[in-house]
């Protein structure tokens, strides 16, 4: 079996999916935010595989790109989340932010 | 030694935005450097003003070099210097300033502390907004939006000792993150599509715009695909339904500043990436996006305008009409054509006076828990007349009342949607500015109707509003260019008409 780029877009459209219908029924703010990584991953490996086919090196810079944005945005995600657990003292899942509705 | 060749780089391009990291680099540094300073937070003010006031001269020199000798791209296509860009970055400016005045008493009189930081992400922020009005490639679009967005999660969850605020922060950051994925992942599919980032190239670059006029592509799947997953993303900062259910939540959450930064700027960024990636990059797909837009349009308008009359808490309230009023700059864009890019960035231009006017009012009156309920403005109109006649004329300028600017701005866009032959459009936009006119109403009715209650019942926001001398000057500003721009539109008309792109 030849593993043409089909496959590769194919596996990352999969983990994209999985990661966004994770982010929407799972709970735990944490398994949540590990849901964004995965989609941010799902599209670095849709750029290599295309950045293979088109033979252009920019896609691959731009993991790089994306890389650093995830690690600054997890980096303000999880403070968050420290904020409300000092805040709550218990357990943080999405069922718990509930105070603004209407 | 290898000679390494360095790119050349045009620095009146990117000045604006240096100006204002600059001064956020130098709050960040000072407050590390000098621990227990008295008055720290209103130096870092002023210091935010000077990068500011930088930045708009910058941004003045780029207008008459754009002026004098055409828009340009620079830095290997990454940004555009237009007169698009400038006409968003006067916006942002504004709105960043209007802000830092309205912050500069607020966290106190709320007991929230006074940090530095807050001053420093505010300009962090608008540095962002910035990139993004100039960004000529996705993935500089990509990294303004986070630039933007990141420092906004931390803002509007910065009340850390108030649930609500964190709550805000939270629900901002996992909506924020999901769309800036799906953002990432249409871009990636119009790169695998046409194998370029760059929006418009220039010779020996072929920009997404160049590429799809030349080639007639065989199988468009991707393309489309990825320019709806586009559309989604940045639907999600300009809160448009059905990305709108983060909107008011995090409105109501954050700190009212920054609630009025949000409307305000936030939109005007996520509208100026939008036009461009639409109206440069995709212009030969308009029948693609067209149908999208109008779907859009149509949705935001309905549903912002009928959600906002069942909202008790005026914060909501607005957050609702800041979604319909997303739905009126939609039908500027939905026209596709040069007088509909005209009224959107007026539209944007008016909308950010009138927003951040309506939040100035709401920062002073309100309770002690930090409720802003509609009720608590009975008997405003009695009580403060000043402030009340004020949020009654920021409301019906948002409702689109002569003679004040928001009047004016919507004719504008009703204008381009007629021109466009769009007429479903624009009577979708006439019936919902119709109903929009009730709940603004609502609370001047509130305000001034209620004055048979028994005097017994003590009027609980209004006694305790105490409007300080920067959130005066803010409120001044605000409704003196929304009756001026009402009055006199034709200063402001012939700078939204000079905003081009750069083709």
């Amino acid at each position: 079996m030849k593993l043409t780029d089909t496959y590769f877009l194919t596996f990352a459209a999969l983990l994209f999916t999985i990661g966004a219908v994770g982010l929407l029924v799972r709970r735990n703010v944490l398994v949540m935010f590990m849901c964004v990584e995965l989609m941010l991953n799902a599209v670095n490996v849709t750029f290599v595989a295309f950045s293979k086919t088109l033979n252009d090196i920019s896609g691959q810079a731009i993991v790089f790109f994306v890389l650093v944005v995830a690690a600054a945005e997890v980096a303000v995600g999880l403070a968050i989340i420290v904020a409300i657990f000092r805040r709550r003292r218990s357990g943080v899942t999405a069922d718990d932010i509930d105070l603004l509705k209407g | 030694m290898i000679a390494t060749q360095t790119p050349s780089i045009d620095w009146l391009a990117i000045a604006p935005v240096i100006a204002l990291v600059g001064a956020a680099l130098a709050v960040i540094l000072v407050r590390a450097m000098i621990r227990h300073a008295p008055r720290v937070y209103e130096a870092s003010i002023v210091v935010g003003f000077v990068g500011l006031t930088v930045a708009a001269l910058f941004l003045a020199r780029q207008w008459s070099e754009v002026r004098d000798s055409g828009s340009y791209l620079a830095i290997s296509d990454m940004v555009a210097v237009d007169g698009f860009a400038v006409f968003v970055g006067t916006v942002v400016l504004i709105a960043t300033g209007l802000v830092l005045l309205l912050s500069s008493k607020y966290l106190a009189r709320r007991g929230i502390e006074s940090r530095p930081e807050y001053v420093a992400l505010l300009l962090l922020s608008a540095a962002g907004m910035l990139v993004m009005s100039t960004a000529n490639d996705l993935i500089v679009v990509f990294v303004a939006l986070e630039t933007l967005s990141i420092p906004l999660y931390v803002l509007s969850a910065y009340d850390r000792r108030r649930s609500r605020s964190l709550e805000a922060g939270m629900k901002y950051f996992v909506l924020g993150a999901f769309a800036s994925a799906v953002l990432l992942y249409g871009i990636a599919l119009v790169y695998g599509a046409t194998g370029t980032t760059s929006l418009l190239g220039s010779e020996g670059n072929v920009g997404i715009a160049q590429f799809l006029s030349q080639v007639t592509l065989l199988e468009e799947g991707t393309l489309i695909a990825g320019l709806m997953l586009l559309l989604v993303g940045l639907g999600f900062k300009i809160a448009a339904v059905p990305f709108h259910m983060w909107t008011p939540d995090v409105y109501e959450g954050s700190p009212t500043p920054v609630t009025a930064f949000m409307a305000s700027a936030t939109k005007a960024a996520g509208f100026a990436a939008l036009l461009r990636i639409l109206l440069t990059a995709f212009v030969d797909y308009r029948s693609d996006w067209r149908p999208a837009i109008w779907g859009l349009a149509v949705l935001t308008l309905v549903v912002g305008s009928v959600a906002a009359l069942v909202q008790r808490d005026i914060k909501r309230m607005l957050a609702y009409s800041s979604i319909s009023h997303a739905g009126y700059v939609l039908i500027g864009l939905e026209a596709g054509t040069r007088q509909g890019l005209e009224a959107a960035l007026f539209y944007l231009l008016v909308y950010a006076f009138m927003t951040v006017g309506s939040f100035a009012v709401v920062s002073v009156v309100g309770r002690r828990d930090d409720r802003h309920l509609i009720e608590d403005y009975r008997a405003l109109g009695r009580d403060r007349p000043a402030l009340a006649a004020l949020l009654a004329f920021f409301l019906l300028a948002q409702a689109g009342v002569p003679p004040t600017g928001g009047f004016i701005a919507k004719l504008g866009v009703f204008a381009a949607a007629a021109d466009a032959r769009s007429y479903a459009l624009l009577l979708v936009g006439v019936v919902a500015s119709v109903i929009a006119a009730f709940f603004y109403l609502r609370v001047i009715v509130v305000m001034y109707a209620s004055e048979d209650v028994e005097e017994a019942t003590e009027a609980p926001a209004a006694a305790r509003a105490r409007v300080d001398a920067p959130t005066a000057v803010v409120l001044a500003v605000c409704a003196a260019f929304t009756l001026w721009v009402g009055i006199l539109p034709t200063v402001t008309l012939e700078f939204a008409r000079h905003a081009h792109l750069v083709n």
